[in-house]
């Protein structure tokens, strides 16, 4: 049976897992990192939060991102677009393996529905900043 | 997976539930501060739309 490790302050670390471990499951999983951590309240809050908005994004029809390059500009909301798509983890690679590639069309709901989709991912980022900090013993 | 047609005004409140309920929650120390802190935000975000909402009403008249 593995012995316990204690901090310099004598206390036994509430998770055994190292911060690159929890923040690739944060990535991976929206919430994961807090659950690993023994947050279940806010991972869940997190969990629901990110999935449920990229779920509404898939609805409304909002298409990926793909990174292209060009002008400035161009290369600022196509690369960014697709990290900000990346970064919500399993969500993105399963509905691209499953073969949802919406075009981009015209229309206000479909617009939303990319807005949609990159914030889950942006939200998921925060989420995993939050796991770092808490793994990494910066906040509670 | 259905197709889900919203208006502006319920996208962009879905919008700023989703988003408030995350910064709260990773904003604040407490629970209370928390909650506190996400209702705010929340209620930001109304205010912003229906702010920006009046002034493009304004814009195009």
């Amino acid at each position: 049976m593995p012995s316990k490790t204690t901090t310099a302050a004598g206390q036994a670390p509430d998770n055994a897992h190292s911060w690159p471990a929890i923040v690739g499951a944060a990535w991976l999983v929206p919430g994961a990192g807090h659950f690993l951590l023994k947050r279940p309240g806010r991972g869940g809050l997190l969990l629901g939060s990110v999935v449920l908005m990229f779920l509404f994004g898939i609805m409304m029809r909002g298409a990926m991102f793909h990174p292209q390059t060009g002008d400035l500009l161009t290369t600022v909301i196509y690369c960014g677009g697709f990290i900000g798509d990346l970064a919500s983890g399993l969500l993105y690679l399963l509905s691209t393996w499953f073969g949802y590639a919406q075009p981009d069309v015209a229309g206000d709901v479909h617009d939303y529905g990319t807005k949609f989709l990159v914030a889950a991912g942006l939200l998921n980022i925060l989420a995993m900043v939050d796991a770092y900090e808490i793994a990494t013993r910066k906040k509670q | 997976m259905p197709k889900m047609n919203l208006t502006h005004f319920e996208a962009a409140l879905l919008f700023a539930l989703f988003a408030s309920i995350v910064l709260g929650v990773v904003t604040k120390k407490t629970d209370r501060e928390r909650l506190q802190y996400g209702l705010r935000c929340f209620g930001y975000f109304v205010v912003a739309l229906i702010g920006l909402g009046w002034l493009m009403w304004l814009g195009h008249r």
